[in-house]
Order: structure tokens, then sequence, then C-alpha cells
């Protein structure tokens, strides 16, 4: 694990820390769980449909609303708010969608869960497919260097890359063409490292039918020589994720890697009403990195259950954000540095005999 | 010919619950559906080798803890990504409030 801290990190998931992790038995690990008594955690795990459809016609209703909107004052400077609304529930709340429904537990039917996810993985620019594995690959092994392939700042940190990370252009650059390449010429390597072989072929074909329903949105653009099918189809990736970015975040940055406790690699922060929605209460990370189980709209009983045991959330994003940022300019020079939470006396201490808490380099 | 192990007491498990029995080194799932007739698989996940125990049970359904893969506990199947393989079922008996499970 020291050994670890101490050589440059390599995120690549099929390089040397891929083999160091799977070598020290960090790879697939057990990770550290609060107690929770079996009938609470029956309870919390419970599914339901209501809050879903509830928020789901919400959510169409927003999209078609605000699209018709944008498409009704297109060409005069009254768009602008209708495609701030349309941005954000197409770029940014797909994402928590994608998330929940992915996990299967927005719906308690399962082809409610699953058809959400099929839209929300299109309006992402994601692969269907790879990215179901990529996600089972972050809850197995949350940002364990050379395993996590959903690592989003990397150390030491590309402060220029995390700061355009708001306009959606770095995530576009790699999402689309990534998605030709599939459709084209199939998975590549690191894809494959998680991506088991009789999945490989669905997820090409999933990337087909993206690049197809792209391409006919360019094809009707250029017919019509309009940008509109493309402010409403596409774009919407690059103006309107700044949202997702903005709480997802500070879910991991600035925390510690290679740990088997997600109190130590997580963030739970509290966040205004609005955000929660498009976020479908992600805010309580390390509650879910440790229960996956259990829905959205649990997640704030379970916060509420196990608070004790976790180290105190951050009152708000800027609160967040004013924390993670020295860390960030920290790891510039030492690459090793990350925060370390403090817990409650209430807790359960972290291992430090694993986690080798006591490097000078973290700070409490 | 089935070895038939006494497993556990029908009241230690819930109605559309399950819970972990462990047996010469093996661990194995025990079912109870929400009409109250007992199942057992394997205890394991076959995606990663996860406690099945610690997950939920819906109808005839089990949801695995860690990456909400989905099982029919009553056939072992598969029920889609990230879960694969299926899982090994076996035989159970119920007899006197006692829970067996048949073992070759
Ligand atoms: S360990 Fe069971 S679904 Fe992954």
């Amino acid at each position: 694990m020291s050994s670890m801290e101490k050589t440059k990190r390599d995120y690549s998931l099929v390089g040397e820390s891929t083999r160091r992790a799977i070598e020290t038995g960090l790879a697939s690990a057990e990770w550290y769980h609060t107690d929770v008594p079996r009938k609470v955690m029956k309870d919390l795990m419970q599914r339901s449909d209501g809050p879903a459809i509830r928020d789901t016609i919400l959510w169409f209703a927003l999209l078609i609303g605000s699209a018709a909107g944008a498409i009704w004052f297109w060409g005069t400077w009254w768009c602008v708010p209708f495609f701030f609304v349309y941005g954000v529930i197409y770029g940014s709340s797909s994402d928590s969608r994608w998330h929940e429904c992915g996990h299967g537990t927005a719906f308690r039917t399962r082809w409610m869960n699953d058809v959400i996810y099929q839209i929300a993985s299109f309006m992402l620019m994601r692969n269907p497919v790879q990215w179901r594995w990529s996600h089972a690959r972050h809850h197995t092994d949350t940002i364990i260097v050379g395993r996590d392939a959903e690592i989003a700042v990397m150390r030491p940190p590309d402060l220029l890359k995390a700061a355009l990370m708001f306009t959606g252009l770095l995530d576009f650059r790699y999402s689309l063409p990534g998605l030709f390449r599939q459709a084209f010429r199939g998975l590549n390597a690191e894809e494959e490292s998680y991506i088991p072989e009789m999945e490989r072929h669905r997820a090409v074909v999933a990337a087909r039918w993206h690049v197809a329903i792209y391409l006919a949105t360019l094809a009707v653009a250029l017919y019509s020589w309009s940008f509109l099918p493309l402010m409403l189809i596409g774009l919407p990736r690059l103006y309107g994720s700044w949202h997702m970015v903005l709480t997802g975040l500070l879910q991991h940055i600035g925390l510690a890697d290679n740990v088997t406790d997600h109190r130590l690699n997580s963030r739970t922060v509290y966040m205004n009403p609005v955000s929660r929605w498009i976020y479908w209460n992600m805010n309580y990370h390390v509650e879910h990195h440790m229960f996956p189980m259990v829905p959205y709209h649990a997640l704030p009983r379970l916060h509420e259950l196990i608070k004790h045991d976790l180290p105190e959330p951050n009152p708000s994003m800027w609160h967040a954000y004013r924390e993670a940022w020295p860390a960030l300019l920290r790891q510039l020079k030492y690459e090793d540095y990350f925060l370390k939470r403090e817990l409650p006396p209430t807790a359960r201490p972290y291992r430090d005999e694993f986690h080798n808490l006591a490097t000078p380099t973290a700070a409490e | 010919m089935a070895d038939w192990i006494e497993a556990c007491l029908v009241d230690d498990v819930d109605e559309e619950d399950v819970i972990r029995f462990d047996h010469e080194g093996r661990t194995f799932a025990i079912y109870r559906s929400p009409d109250g007739q007992f199942f057992a698989t394997d205890g394991l996940c076959t995606h990663e080798k996860v406690h099945l125990a610690d997950g939920l049970v819906m109808d005839d359904i089990i949801e695995c803890p860690k990456h909400n893969g989905r099982f029919n506990y009553k056939t072992g199947a598969a029920k889609g990504a990230p879960v694969c393989v299926n899982l090994a079922t076996y035989p159970v008996k119920v007899e006197a409030g006692t829970v067996f499970i048949g073992l070759d």
C-alpha cells in the first residue's frame, strides 16, 4: 500500500498500477461498511415506482417544454433561457438518471429503469453497455488507480482540464469520437479489460445506433440549413453539462486514493433542493458507495441513520470546493497529498494499518 | 442421492428475504419467497463473489448488494449485466419447522 503511494500513478487500466493493485489485494478488496441492522437496511433498500415516475414526468415535461420554447423563440434572444433549462436537463440531469437506472434502483419495475437508462445514455453520448461495466468497476475499485475507469481528476491534477470539463468540451471530444471508433472499429484494450467477451458485440451495436442518430440529426441540420437540430440533439452535451460537472467533481476530488473505506475517498455535501433534484441525491455520495442498493429517494434517510460513523458533510458546494481547491494545488507538487477527513468521536476509526494514514502528506 | 443438511429454522428467514448459511467451507443463501416457500442457491454472486444474503429479495429475484446484478433464485438464472453466469441452486425441504438443503 505504502509502496503504491510512493510510486508515480499510472491510470491506464492495463498498466503498472493495475498489476500492483491486483498484487497487493487492493483490487476487488473487502470494503468498510457501517453496521446497519438487516431489517433497517431491508426497509431502506425497498424499491417503489412512485418517486421516480413523479420525477420522470417532471423531467420529460421540462425537457419537452423547454425544447418547445427554444424552437418557438429560435432566432431571438428569448430562446436563451429555454436552452439554459433544456441544456441542464439534457446534459446534466441525464447523468443522475443514467446512474440510478443503471443501478436498477430508480424504479421497482425493471423495464422502466432500462428505458430511462437507454435514453439518458444517449443524451450523455455514453455507450450504454460499456458504461454499465465501467460503473460496476467504479464500485468494485472506487478510486483505485489502475482499476477504476471513472476517476475524474487524476494526480497530479490537470487543472486546465478540470476547468474545461465545465464546458463539456473534453467529454464531448472523447465521447463522440469514441462512439464512432466503437461503431466502426470496435472496442479498445482498456474497454475490453472490463467488458466481458459475451457483452462486447452488444456494445458495438449500441455505438452504431447512437452514431446513426447523430448522423441523421446532422443530415436534418444540413438539409434545413439550420443549427437548431444540433442544438436539440448532441450539442446540449456541451452547453448543458456544467451542472453535472459542478456536482460530480465533488464526489472524490482531493480525497484519498488506493484505500478501501469510502469515508476516505468519497464526499457527502449538503446541496440546495434544485441541485439535489437534478442530481438525484448523489450528494450523499459516501452513503451511495457504501450501500449502492439504497434508492436515491431513501438516501437522506440512510444519511441520518449512519452519519454518526461518517465524516462531517460539507455544508455547501462552495464549502466543498473551498476545501478541495488547496488540496488540488498541493497535489500539483506532491501528488501523494490528500485530505484526510476527520471522523466524529462516535465513528469507528479508519483502519490505519491498512490505509497508511500516518503519511506526513495527509492533512486533517 | 442428495445429503439433506439442516440449514435453519423456518422462522429464521422472513418472508421475501434471504439468510446466509455456511457449511463445510461452502456458503449458501436460503430464501423464503413472498408465498412462504423456501429455496437455496450458492451464497456468492457469480460476478464478484459477494454474499447474496446482504442483497434484496423482490418476488422471485435476488439482487446482489454490490452492483445490483439480479438472479432468479428459484432457477438460478442470471437476469442481465453485470451478472452473466447462472447461480447453482439446491433442492430444499421443510420438515417440522426446519429447513434442509440437499447437497451432493
Ligand atoms: S458482485 Fe454481484 S453483481 Fe457484481
